[in-house]
């Protein structure tokens, strides 16, 4: 039997922030309902399919899936064991918003909520603070302050969650320096430390509130400079490197033995199914998005997807697995191209693997897209 | 077809030969689609809304590029039929000669003014050239449905300015249609017959030629004496190309209609054994190579290039692909011309000439669109006189071959006699452009109280990109501007070049006089440094003059180009962001280790001045 994972997406937000690009919206119950019901229809359209494979992992990404109900989360995970078989360990994911445990909106932490997600089997959470600071987070347009943060952290520790990530954001509006490297090591001093971080640096994207502030060049003051950003993105490893962290991949931190196997199985081009609205499959040799028609992946787009997937992790890509996959040598492939990309120093060769070096992890759009071959 | 009648039942007095000149956007093209539709050679269904152009770039752009015929048949108020052959000319200032031969086709000449603009310079140069020409002129004022209109003060106008009798000007719209029964009306009684005689030697003259792929060279022709029809041994008296007539006819709208024989006084078409449109240059006349004429018509001039420039194909493998669209082109344009050259940061492409920057604009557009390529074009130049030590005289199209200073004795360029229409308010600023552009002062006369002609004598280099901008900026749009060529002259001018990561990139190199050379530089350097993106190391971008540096600009490293994140395993959406990336790149220029954007080589060109 072969890996699978699953992502289940969850396209719905309180309020959409600033600067997301995303596919969620704001919703009603009913809707919501409705969606969870169609959901667990499709989940079920894969029975057949579904007996060849066994699942290690699975994501429930948003949006903000803790805004459905713990009976709604029950009834997804009530379908996706009826027709997949789940690893008894397989690291099963939810992405919550901080909001007041006791109640509020609707997409509070409540511990209810925690208490069925225990029962669904979701082993890890994924935190979405951004910042330790209340004035970033009111910029960004985030609807909880560092306080409530806390307050949900602790709850999901009283409720038995042990494996923790808090997402994190650099290059944010009025950050300095100084108040980044505070949100570092208030969030990996916390008690329990959090299992993983993801450090991102923020992008401004087309079509976001944030692209229309920023996107021409005004407001720049309100942003880091060029060389605060880089030097935040500097200290990054550095500060959490202090509290045991390590880089595994381009903006992800663990404790050892933590690192997001789903994340990996992405770059490690496992299989998965993307259920939802909008969410990317990677199944039976064929990649689609939402309601496209499925592509099949041609030799050129694997080798290309191995190694621009590949890279985004710090160990690289392992020249032993190329000649596995595709029984051709990587530098006869890409010889001219590794050769290139280390003469400038943006890749590094250690023992049988390829990785970008510091300098190859800055530009690493530009290395990525030199793999990309020409022609059919 | 309706309304048409068979050649040869006409009479030469029932024949008029005529074009419309106006300045650009008084409403040329749209008097002659009315005159097309109102004499009913078309149904208003088959009415394109301009016929005439039927190039899609020329209606993107609202001007005539080549001057194209058009024959309709008036039924007149005196019960006759007439034969209407609208010869359209183009009305630029690039395509001066063409024009030149497109009014010495007809006899007479409708002058189409705009009743708010008035008389503009480029009008009077048109009305000058058709004078010139002895064309019978005949003022329309249109748009005097505008609420700005103002007839009676552009009759007067006409009247002052032009020294023609106007007070029985028809007042039309030609959008709408009012008055322009008028102007049939008037075509039949002012403009004069054709005369000539049909069985004289024949001699026709060329005013347009055009390649066709099943006709091959179909050459539009005024048979000015004599007679042509099928099986006609023809000699061009200038190129001295020989052929046989295989086929004649006139002018449908958009279409060719075959017919018997063209005789003195008619304009039409013939086609004939040529290969080359290069055979049938404009200007040139035809004759019966048995029977020939004892001289050709006055006024033929091989038309010279004014303005050259490199192009090169954006993939290096296209070159083929480009020369054969430039040889395309050629069979319609003989005025293109093109030779292959190298450069070193653009590798293998062609060196153009054109008749001006529109002409270039137009047919680096047509390349693209036409033929699918993509371009790098180098900054447009002009052809220099290098006089050198040695005694030899080199036209210089290309900077890059301009020899060692120490070889030269003296440069010239090109200068032409400009003339400038503005209105009193504006005088002092365009003088000022003048000045900044090396113009030297002719004089001025005020054609009334508050408009005015400047006169100066200009290098065509300092006109040749953004003059014509410049001028409409500092005049709100109220000055127009024509000029001529007026011959060389002794110049001071220095041969720029560009170091990129201290490399000369010899496709960035411009000839520029010494005194502009400091100023040029500089904004040139500031130019490329908004084009060029960052790179993983920072570039210094220098301007020097021999192995002086007069200007210098960096750009900074390149520290940052990640995706953060690879949100749900969407990987078609962080693969096409990498294949936009690489894309981006294939549209750039590997000099030395630096990738240059194809669009910064035709920085030079936007070097705005305020």
């Amino acid at each position: 039997m072969k890996e699978l994972e699953l992502y289940i997406h969850i396209p719905f937000c309180v309020r959409k922030c600033k600067y997301c690009d995303f596919l969620s919206a704001p919703a009603s119950q009913r809707e919501r309902q409705a969606y969870v019901d169609s959901l667990c229809g499709k989940i079920r359209s894969y029975a057949d399919s579904a007996k060849a494979y066994h699942v290690v992992s699975i994501f429930l990404g948003g949006g903000t899936p803790s805004i459905l109900e713990g009976e709604q989360i029950l009834q997804i995970f009530a379908a996706i064991r009826e027709v997949f078989l789940v690893d008894e360990d397989a690291e099963i994911t939810l992405e919550a918003n901080p909001g007041t445990v006791t109640g509020g909106g609707p997409a509070s932490v409540t511990k209810e909520k925690l208490a069925a997600w225990r029962q669904a089997g979701i082993n890890r959470l994924s935190i979405g603070l951004q910042s330790a600071e209340d004035r970033e987070l009111k910029a960004l347009g985030r609807i909880h302050t560092f306080a409530e943060f806390k307050e949900t952290y602790q709850a999901a520790v009283a409720a038995g969650f042990s494996n923790m990530n808090v997402d994190l954001m650099s290059a944010i509006p009025f950050q300095t320096e100084e108040s980044w490297e505070r949100t570092l090591r208030t969030v990996a001093g916390l008690t329990p430390p959090p299992a993983h971080i993801s450090a991102y640096s923020l992008i401004i994207e087309e079509g976001t509130p944030f692209y229309e502030r920023y996107g021409s060049g005004e407001h720049a003051e309100e942003l880091p400079d060029e060389d605060t950003e880089r030097r935040m993105y500097e200290r990054t490893e550095e500060i959490l490197s202090e509290y045991g962290y390590h880089r595994y991949e381009i903006s992800n931190y663990a404790l050892p033995g933590y690192e997001c196997r789903h994340n990996l199985g992405y770059w490690d081009r496992r299989e998965y199914l993307g259920i939802g609205d909008g969410a990317a499959s990677f199944f039976e040799g064929k990649r689609w998005s939402g309601k496209e028609e499925p592509v099949i992946l041609t030799r050129k787009d694997a080798m290309e997807e191995f190694m621009f997937l590949g890279l985004r992790k710090m160990e690289g890509v392992s020249r032993c697995r190329f000649r596995e996959e595709f029984q051709t040598e990587m530098e006869e492939i890409y010889g001219t191209v590794i050769e290139e990309l280390c003469r400038q120093g943006l890749l590094e060769t250690a023992g049988d693997r390829l990785r970008l070096t510091r300098k190859g992890i800055d530009v690493s759009n530009y290395v990525m897209s030199e793999f990309l071959l020409d022609g059919e | 077809m309706e309304g048409t009648i068979e050649v040869g039942a006409i009479e030469q007095s029932r024949i008029r030969n005529f074009c419309i000149i106006a300045h650009i956007d008084h409403g040329k093209s749209t008097l002659a689609d009315r005159i097309i539709e109102m004499t009913g050679l078309l149904t208003s269904r088959e009415m394109q809304s301009q016929v005439l152009d039927n190039m899609d770039l020329e209606r993107e752009r609202g001007i005539t590029i080549k001057s194209q015929a058009v024959r309709t048949v008036y039924k007149a108020k005196d019960g006759h039929e007439y034969i209407f052959n609208l010869i359209d000319t183009p009305g630029h200032v690039d395509f001066n000669y063409e024009v030149s031969r497109s009014l010495a086709a007809c006899d007479g000449a409708i002058l189409v003014v705009d009743a708010a603009q008035g008389v503009e310079a480029q009008t009077l140069a048109n009305v000058y050239l058709a004078l010139d020409h002895d064309l019978d002129v005949m003022p329309v004022i249109n748009k005097v449905d505008l609420p700005s209109a103002e007839p009676e003060r552009v009759i007067e106008e006409i009247e002052d300015v032009i020294g023609i009798e106007a007070q029985d000007a028809p007042l039309i719209s030609a959008k709408t249609g009012l008055n322009v029964d008028q102007v049939l009306e008037q075509i039949v009684e002012k403009i004069p017959a054709p005369s000539g005689d049909a069985k004289a030697p024949l001699q026709a003259l060329i005013f347009d030629s055009l390649y066709d792929s099943y006709k091959g060279v179909i050459v539009f022709c005024r048979i000015m004496e004599g007679t042509i029809r099928k099986g006609t041994p023809i000699l061009m008296m200038a190129t001295g190309a020989k052929a046989e007539v295989v086929e004649v006819g006139y002018f449908g709208a958009g279409q060719f209609i075959p017919c018997e024989e063209l005789e003195a006084g008619m304009v039409g078409y013939f086609t004939a054994s040529l290969k080359n449109v290069k055979d049938t240059r404009v200007g040139d006349t035809v004759t019966n190579a048995e029977h020939p004429c004892s001289e050709p018509l006055p006024g033929y001039k091989k038309v010279q290039p004014m303005v050259y420039c490199g192009m090169y194909p954006a993939d290096g493998a296209k070159y083929p692909d480009l020369r054969d669209a430039l040889e395309k082109l050629q069979l319609n344009d003989a005025s293109l011309q093109f030779e292959p050259e190298t450069s070193i940061a653009l590798g293998f492409g062609f060196r153009c000439g054109f008749l001006g920057l529109l002409h270039l604009e137009i047919i680096q557009e047509r390349l693209e669109r036409e033929y699918n390529l993509d371009l790098v074009t180098t900054a447009p130049g002009v052809v220099y006189k290098v006089h050198k030590t040695s005694g030899e005289v080199i036209e210089l199209t290309n900077p890059s071959n301009l020899p060692d200073p120490s070889e030269i004795e003296y440069m010239e360029e090109p200068m032409v006699k400009a003339e400038i229409m503005v209105t009193s308010e504006y005088i002092g600023s365009i003088m000022e452009l003048c000045q900044e552009r090396r113009g030297e002062y002719q004089g001025m006369e005020y054609i009334e109280e508050k408009r005015a002609v400047l006169h100066y004598h200009l290098p065509l280099n300092e006109i040749i990109y953004d003059f014509f901008d410049a001028l409409k900026s500092r005049s709100r749009g109220y000055a127009s501007f024509d000029y001529e060529m007026l011959g060389y002259q002794q110049s001071e001018l220095v041969k720029l070049d560009i170091l990129i990561n201290r490399e000369e990139v010899d496709a960035l190199s411009f000839i520029v006089h010494a005194g502009t050379a400091y100023e040029r530089g500089r904004r040139m350097c500031e130019k490329l440094k908004e084009e060029i993106p960052r790179q993983l190391f920072e570039i210094p971008i220098q301007a020097a003059i021999g192995s002086k540096i007069i200007a210098r600009e960096t750009v900074k490293a390149l520290r940052k180009d990640v995706l953060a994140k690879c949100y749900g395993g969407d990987i078609s959406r962080k693969r096409k962001l990498l294949e936009k990336q690489k894309e981006g790149k294939k549209r750039m220029r590997q000099v030395g280790n630096v990738e240059i954007p194809q669009k910064a080589f035709m920085s030079v060109l936007k070097l705005d001045d305020k």
